[in-house]
């Protein structure tokens, strides 16, 4: 895998999730503004949590196993997009099982 | 176990934020638990995929040591304080919809 190391993760939960767009239509990418107004508050916190820990050396990354492509606050590119994929990811599989279950209501039912 | 803490800190928070900030109360819907029962598997294997390549590695002193597939069981929190968050607001915004 190489560099490709982190990257092959993200890939993974995007195939992992995306595919429920077709097979479920859970319209979340079509919904893509409410997604990222849910989204970008959390990365926010999630991102300042990331740049202390990696500020104070909690963890590290294998410079072998991702791109190079490092962000402010010391932050690898894999890592920003992860806070993207992963909660895209999240959305997608709730909306997915509000399509084989609509009676489960989460709350944002008229 | 700055991490076990900060981890700690951030599931009691985002269990805060659903239940009293938001009133939202997605961990009393079961829509969620069973999202978060196929979310948990995936983030297991994913968390295994970069802690077992030591792609992401950590700091001896932070964690408490205790792994589950290879992952600091922290990664778990962390996980969980992420998607909750996440799904949280994502409930509030389709709300104003």
């Amino acid at each position: 895998m190489g560099k490709w190391g982190y990257v092959g993760m993200l890939a993974f939960t995007v195939l992992g999730s995306f595919w429920l767009e077709i097979a479920f239509r859970v319209r979340v990418l079509q919904r893509i503004k409410r997604a990222l107004f849910a989204i970008a508050p959390v990365a926010l916190v999630f991102i300042i949590w990331d740049a202390l820990a990696i500020a104070h050396h909690d963890w590290s990354f294998d410079p072998q196993q991702i791109l190079g492509i490092i962000g402010p606050f010391q932050i690898p590119l894999e890592e920003y997009l992860f806070f993207l994929v992963v909660p895209l990811a999240a959305i997608m599989t709730i909306e997915a099982v509000r399509r084989v279950k609509p009676h489960w209501h989460i709350g944002d039912e008229t | 176990m700055s991490y076990t803490i900060t981890a700690m800190a951030f599931l009691i928070a985002s269990a805060l934020f659903d239940l009293f900030g938001t009133k939202i109360a997605l961990l009393r819907r079961r829509a969620f638990w069973s999202s978060y029962a196929i979310i948990l598997p995936f983030q297991l294997l994913t968390n295994w995929w970069l802690t077992s390549r030591n792609i992401v590695m950590y700091r001896s002193g932070a964690i408490t040591g205790l792994r589950i597939a290879s992952a600091p069981v922290e990664d778990l929190f962390f996980g969980f304080a992420l998607v909750l968050s996440v799904l949280t607001l994502w409930v509030k915004a389709g709300k104003k919809d």
